[in-house]
């Protein structure tokens, strides 16, 4: 029930924020948020991680409608509670990095608020219909928010992310609805149709049935070349939208692949890794150079993001321990550092300024007028860029270990793309808050809010401490892979 | 152990909360100094009748990936203890009461990073310092302003960035082959992790890949010719505190690279590309000699000069792999060789950086001047100022009584029963150092006094202050070099 | 009082209160609360009369046949027709008001009638009962050109349409030598071209009713032109009787002739039918300016839909279809009444007429999300149970993979002009100026009618077993112990 009260904290909150005046708005909105991650977070700690232990805790199983074999089915394993704590830090963060808007807030914390109940649904579920209903709420609020509080180019950002969303799910649900018919076993219930005494579905229908639903899914994680909704889709956003696109909703997408597609197909799955991981790999290193080429700094984040999810895809494809491991870490990892990413560019810096290009922006001396966010933003750069110390090293490094056992020759583009990343980021750092040369005096700046602050230091803070501890969120993440849903992808091999 | 990475920390933190720059400044030479005495403390209480790795401390970090926080040290890691503790606050003294509290903060940072490295046990520990250590230079490099700088301290950081990913590609490798990071385990597989490599991958090429790759790595930051482009850049274009740092102590740690990690893993290896390695160390020694000669910036200069110091450590190094160890007549040589390394490598690192410090001190003076034909004759204006840099101009040089020679000497010894043609032609590096330092000497302290610096202030009393531990340290080591010898006699 | 009359007593009361209110209108000249109240007060009686004394048995050798499924189904058109009288009342003028209701009351027991039968005579009896009043009041504007030529053009293609119904039933008839569903089932295959020939017609003039592609040409224009309110009972009311009488043809009737995806029979026609009318009505609505019209491309796009879900062949499907087209007809009434309550305000129901409607009015425009993201299939709506429900039924015939995936694709892309619709609405900010500026003077029955349709639509979405299961329990075999009693002794 735990699990539940994540999602109605949130559905119940955006209610209230939609009745109650619009001064309290913003601060409904953060309870709830803030709600939502207490539940998460106790969830976590509360999960039993012994070797003995069952693999999915808190487990609410409901019947919903037995005439299709749909049922009301939650829980979470380690996978899902490291995913669902992430949800509620970004959540938390994004309320904090909203709490200037001005314009007509109660539409816009409902909305947001909807996103985060979606999200927290998706993680927990365990029947295909219900983890598809929390899959399409997610859809249409991001629309709203982005053409109404949107910027550049909005209503086409928002119509073409929606839309990508939109035919992601649509094959998603196409996938999920031949697999129901086709199981024979008329029910929804994904451990009932993933279970190994099952026999498991044909080659033929695997074959197509794989890339399908994969590719659903993948679309929303930033699949190359299904990506370029994105960059245009997080640009146009308000920060907090693009905190959670790029946060959280990304990683609904990997997410899906991993429990669904991946489990129920191993004979598809097999068929297809190689050619996703090349796309994957693809996407690391394309993704990567074209954000060096980047003028406005919110595109570079952007970019840097779909560099960011190849890595999580690459790892996923190389069905060891390691590389899964590590790519869920990386859903995390990279669900905080973009966030951060995204809150400065968007909160601290564009709000303020107005201009995203970095070369007007290297003009105004920002390391001088906004410290904070100077310092944010390199403490940002340097967890992307995969330096010790910070959640990414762990999770990249792990993942390009699993990357060498399984497809050793993927690791020079995957390692070119860490190199370009470190040279964007490190660029794009350099020239917007500390170009050479002195700078004429800086038009003074409004300085950063406290809540700003806050925001920027909870998130700072979940980098650097998976960083130094990683095993606090790895050991669950590794435990999940033993059950027997997790079990059939790991084939073979040492870890 | 621990203590000591985190006492530059803890003065770090102070420095960047104290109030005023000069309180931060003061608060952290306290600290470093302590530092200094702290590892001071530890050379003392090593025990050399048992040698080996002491002062362990060990604790499980994360498990599942096999990464442990392990530290520990033996002769040669104090020794580069010792040297980072020196130099440290020699550079950052030699900056100057004016300097920005950042970079206060930085140098601090940078040297609890580099006892990191220096005392790592585990490749990811090891590594995470390594790559921790380039965002305190990067910056430090970068922060004389010009756009040159810029360039080059990004420079640096991608190709150094570059290498260390190579390096940890191969330890990858080597982890999924044998199962752990652990060095020192590592270390005692020897020649079988090759083989491991290879088995493991089913491939015959496997072992020479990680190989390639980790050399790769080290190659990057010693450096070896051909990648140590981005050096002269960075060193030329950083202000002179931060050189000394880069040039004492960050150029150590290619070194240290090499006699940790790839010589005990790989021995067959570079047993068997000991011809292709020497003519590489051979290259970077004439190479950079060559260039050296023909520039006319001291610090570029300088920096050439650097590298070709620690190429006559390649050079060393290489000759040691070169003969493997049970043929007893060649013991005697890999001894000699082997101490004569890591003495050059403290005495260069003191050297150099006592040079550039005097480097920044004209600089300072002239306006930012440093090309050699611009002075002249400075041993009549600034006669003290002449002498100390001459002192350590000819230490550089390996003239007899100076800290420089009893390391040159010894690798020269060594290699040449060992590798007997590699020495003679590096030799040639030895005559040609010789021509460019004197020249260098000849240019700014003999010769007619240009007009304009009849006025050359010599060196301040707190300078000379400063300056004089590192002088007496090149006489005390040139005349009795038993003090660091009795330190690692069993390397 | 003899069992038929007493079964049919719902109906009666019916026909009671529309004679009455015809009067009432003729008598009084501006009766308009009177004649609303008399209307609603009859139509609850006759709802009243259905849900707690319904008739159960077969008359007049099948002409009349009151299941359980067509209780169920009477109340829902008796339902829908209500709400037609309350829109109806808020939008309609003065002039022939009484008349009005008048006719949808006559339409409403058309709808009934057409529920309750299995025989084809019947059938087109009480089609024609239905369509004639439904074409009179789309041609209650009759001093516009547009709508009158709507109305003009509804009446031709539907007289035509039911020309063809009748010859094709006398055809029927004359091979079979029966009017009878049941007894054409036991029929064997279409061997006779004449047989079959009045198949292909019947089909047509139902086709025509559901507004599926071919037979759609006069939807758009009808919708738009015709008066709110009536468009309401047109798209509601008359399809879900529609759909229900298809669905008793087919696979009451024609059972035996369905054919599959390799074999000629009706299965692949309305496959081929049901893919022209999806692509047909989502890609059209791509482009359109005015709201109605997009209903109603709408409405051909989710009778495409419908016919997937007979196309299948198997009378499982029945209940698929049903939830999905009750749940249809209670969004696009909503949306509908939002549509005519924008209209007082706004004076058209253009796009631009939506903008800033969430300032002005924001419960409506969340109603309106609601309706327009129903239809758009998003959960947690009804609107996306039934199609999942539908699809799923359908994919039990695996030779429907293409169709389903082509539904799957363009349901998808349908979100896109939904998206827009509500863009206007909850997006764009009114005109300056605009008549949105002081709050909407809108008719509070409408709105209290329209919250409660879309919190009905909500709640059949999270919990699709309140509508799910008497559809399914009404399907089964009745026993003994559940015959109904009758009102009247």
């Amino acid at each position: 029930m735990i699990l539940n009260a994540t999602f109605l904290a949130a559905f119940l909150g955006a209610a209230l924020v939609l009745a109650l005046p619009e001064r309290w708005a913003r601060g409904v909105a953060l309870a709830a948020a803030l709600a939502g991650l207490g539940f998460a977070a106790s969830a976590f700690s509360g999960y039993d991680n012994a070797p003995g232990a069952p693999h999915f805790q808190f487990v609410t199983q409901a019947p919903w409608v037995p005439a299709l074999g749909i049922s009301f089915h939650t829980g979470a394993d380690g996978i899902s509670l490291a995913l669902l704590v992430l949800t509620g830090i970004i959540a938390v963060a994004g309320v904090l990095f909203s709490w200037n808007v001005a314009h007509r807030p109660r539409a816009f914390f409902a909305f947001y608020l909807v996103i985060i109940g979606g999200v927290y649904g998706v993680f927990q579920s365990f029947d295909l219909f219900l983890l598809f209903v929390f899959y399409e709420i997610v859809i249409i609020p991001k629309y709203f928010l982005i053409s109404a509080w949107g910027s550049t180019n909005r209503e086409y950002g928002a119509m073409k992310l929606t839309m990508y969303s939109a035919a992601g799910s649509a094959l998603v649900l196409l996938a999920i609805l031949a697999t129901s018919a086709a199981s024979g076993a008329h029910t929804f219930d994904l451990l009932a149709l993933a279970d190994p005494s099952r026999a498991s579905f044909a080659p033929a229908f695997q074959a197509w049935v794989f890339p399908v639903m994969f590719v659903g899914f993948a679309v929303l994680a930033g699949l190359w070349p299904l990506h370029t909704w994105a960059p245009t889709g997080h640009v146009a956003a308000p920060t907090a939208v693009s905190m959670l696109l790029a946060g959280v909703v990304m990683k609904l997408g990997s997410y899906g692949a991993l429990r669904v597609a991946m489990t129920l197909f191993p004979i598809g799955l097999a068929q297809w890794k190689f050619p996703i991981a090349v796309l994957a790999a693809a996407g690391i290193l394309l993704g990567a150079l074209v954000a060096l080429a980047q003028r406005d700094l919110k595109f570079t984040v952007g970019y840097s993001s779909i560099a960011h999810m190849g890595f999580v895809l690459l790892g996923l494809m190389t069905l060891n321990l390691s590389g899964l491991g590590g790519a869920v870490l990386q859903m995390f990892s990279h669900g905080i550092i973009g966030g951060l990413l995204f809150a400065v560019v968007g909160r601290m810096i564009y709000d303020r300024t107005h201009t995203r290009d970095i070369a007007e922006l290297g003009a105004m001396g920002l390391a001088r007028t906004l410290p904070f966010a100077a310092a944010t933003f390199t403490v940002a750069s340097v967890a992307s860029m995969g330096l010790p110390g910070f959640s990414g090293f762990i999770a990249e490094f792990t993942i390009l270990k699993g990357a060498w056992m399984a497809f050793p020759p993927l690791l020079i583009p995957a390692g070119l793309g860490v190199v370009v990343t470190v040279a964007f980021t490190l660029i794009a750092l350099q020239r917007t808050f500390f170009p050479a040369g002195e700078a004429p005096a800086p038009p003074p700046l409004p300085p950063i809010t406290p809540p700003e602050k806050l925001g920027a230091l909870l998130l700072m803070a979940a980098t650097l401490a998976v960083g130094l501890f990683p095993s606090v969120l790895l050991d669950p993440i590794l435990r999940s892979f033993e059950s027997p849903l997790m079990r059939t992808l790991i084939q073979g091999g040492p870890r | 152990m621990t203590i000591l990475t985190l006492i530059p920390l803890a003065g770090a933190l102070l420095a960047a909360l104290l109030p005023s720059p000069r309180a931060a400044r003061t608060a952290a030479a306290g600290f470093l100094f302590a530092a200094l005495g702290f590892a001071l403390f530890l050379a003392l209480g090593y025990d050399r009748a048992a040698g080996g790795i002491q002062f362990v401390e060990r604790q499980e970090w994360i498990p599942a990936l096999g990464v442990e926080y392990f530290v520990g040290a033996d002769g040669m890691s104090l020794m580069l203890l010792l040297l980072t503790t020196f130099v440290t606050p020699f550079a950052l003294l030699a900056a100057g009461p004016g300097i920005p509290r950042i970079h206060v903060v930085l140098i601090l940072l940078l040297e609890a990073t580099l006892i990191g490295t220096f005392t790592a046990l585990n490749f990811i520990h090891w590594f995470l310092f390594y790559e921790l250590s380039l965002v305190p230079a990067f910056l430090l490099i970068r922060s004389s302003g010009t756009k040159a700088a810029t360039a080059a301290a990004l420079r640096f950081f991608i190709y150094t960035l570059v290498g260390g990913l190579a390096m940890l590609i191969g330890f990858l490798a080597i982890q999924i082959a044998a199962g752990t990071f652990d060095l020192v385990r590592l270390a005692g597989l020897g020649p079988s992790l090759d083989g491991l490599l290879c088995a493991r991958f089913q491939w015959p090429f496997a072992g020479a890949l990680v190989f390639a790759g980790i050399f790769l790595g080290l190659a990057v930051k010693v450096p070896i010719v051909p990648f140590h482009t981005w050096l002269p850049d960075a060193y030329a274009e950083a202000p002179s505190p931060v050189t000394m740092l880069l040039t004492g102590l960050m150029s150590k740690m290619g070194l240290y690279g090499f006699l940790r990690l790839l010589l005990p893993l790989f021995p067959q290896r570079m047993q068997e590309l000991a011809a292709p390695l020497l003519w590489l160390a051979l290259a970077t020694i004439l190479l950079s000699a060559f260039t050296a000669l023909v520039q006319t910036d001291l610090k570029r200069m300088l920096a050439y000069s650097s590298i070709n110091h620690l190429g006559y450590c390649l050079l060393g190094i290489f000759a040691v792999a070169a003969v493997p160890a049970g043929a007893s007549s060649a013991s005697g040589a890999r001894d000699a060789a082997m101490t004569g390394v890591l003495l050059q490598i403290f005495n260069h690192g003191l050297t150099a950086s006592a040079l550039f410090c005097f480097a920044g001190f004209l600089e300072a003076r002239s306006g930012g001047l440093r090309g050699l034909r611009d002075f002249g004759g400075l041993r009549t204006a600034a006669p003290v100022f002449a002498g100390l840099m001459g002192i350590a101009l000819f230490s550089s040089l390996g003239l007899p009584g100076l800290n420089g020679f009893v390391g040159e000497f010894l690798i020269f010894s060594g290699t040449f029963h060992l590798v007997p043609w590699a020495a003679a032609i590096a030799a040639i590096g030895l005559f040609i150092t010789a021509v460019f330092l004197l020249n260098a000497i000849q240019n700014l302290f003999t010769g007619p006094l240009p007009q304009r610096w009849a006025k050359f202030p010599d060196l301040t009393r707190s300078e000379v202050a400063l300056a004089a531990p590192a002088i007496a340290l090149m006489f005390v080591l040139g005349s009795y070099p038993q003090v660091l010898i009795a330190l690692f006699n069993q390397p | 009082m003899s069992p038929l009359l007493a079964a049919l007593a719902p109906e009666a009361v019916l026909l009671v209160t529309a004679l009455a209110v015809l009067g009432l209108g003729v008598s009084i000249p501006r009766a308009r609360n009177a004649a609303t109240s008399l209307a609603l007060v009859g139509g609850i009686l006759s709802a009243a009369t259905l849900r707690f004394c319904p008739g159960g048995g077969v008359f007049l050798g099948g002409m009349i046949s009151l299941t359980p499924l067509a209780g169920i189904l009477q109340l829902v058109v008796l339902g829908l027709a209500l709400v037609a009288i309350v829109f109806a009342a808020d939008s309609f003028p003065d002039a022939h008001f009484a008349e009005a209701l008048a006719l949808i009351l006559f339409a409403a027991l058309g709808m009934m009638l057409l529920c309750a039968t299995d025989d084809l005579l019947m059938i087109f009896l009480a089609l024609e009962l239905t369509s004639l009043p439904l074409y009179v009041l789309a041609a209650f504007e009759k001093s516009r050109q547009a709508p009158a030529e709507a109305a003009l053009k509804y009446f031709l293609v539907g007289s035509v349409s039911a020309a063809f119904l009748l010859y094709g039933i006398s055809l029927i008839f004359g091979v079979t030598g029966t009017t009878n569903l049941h007894a054409l089932s036991s029929f064997p295959g279409p061997g006779d071209p004449l047989l079959l020939a009045g198949m292909v017609m019947v089909l047509c003039g139902f086709a025509f009713k559901v507004a599926a592609v071919p037979f759609q040409l006069w939807a758009p224009d009808v919708y738009e032109g015709a008066p709110t309110a009536a468009a309401a009972l047109i798209a509601s009311g008359s399809k879900v009787a529609a759909v229900f009488i298809l669905a008793k043809f087919l696979f009451g009737g024609l059972g035996p002739w369905a054919g599959s995806m390799g074999a000629p029979g009706w299965a692949p026609v309305l496959a081929v039918a049901a893919a022209a009318s999806m692509v047909l009505g989502n890609l059209a609505a791509l482009v359109q300016s005015n709201v109605k019209r997009l209903l109603a491309y709408s409405a051909i796009a989710n009778g495409g839909y419908l016919l997937l879900g007979l196309a299948s062949g198997e009378p499982a499907s029945l209940p698929a279809v049903l939830f999905y087209v009750i749940i249809y007809a209670l969004t696009t009434a909503g949306a509908f009444g939002v549509v005519i309550l924008v209209e007082k305000s706004r004076g058209g129901s253009r796009l631009e007429d939506f903008d800033g409607l969430s300032k002005s009015s924001p419960g409506l425009a969340i109603c309106l999300l609601v309706f327009l993201m129903s239809l758009a299939g998003i959960p947690p709506l009804a609107g996306f149970f039934g199609k999942f429900y539908l699809f799923a039924t359908a994919l039990e015939n695996p030779g429907l993979i293409w169709l389903v995936a082509l539904a799957v694709a363009l349901n998808a892309i349908s979100l896109y002009y939904y998206l827009i619709v509500l863009k206007h609405a909850l997006v764009l900010p009114a005109p300056d100026g605009g008549h949105f500026a002081a709050p909407a003077p809108t008719p509070t029955p409408t709105r209290a009618l329209v919250a409660a349709l879309a919190l009905l639509v909500l709640a059949a979405g999270l919990f699709p077993n309140l509508l799910l299961t008497p559809l399914t329990r009404s399907l089964r075999p009745a026993t003994a112990a559940e015959s109904a009693p009758a009102c009247l002794p």
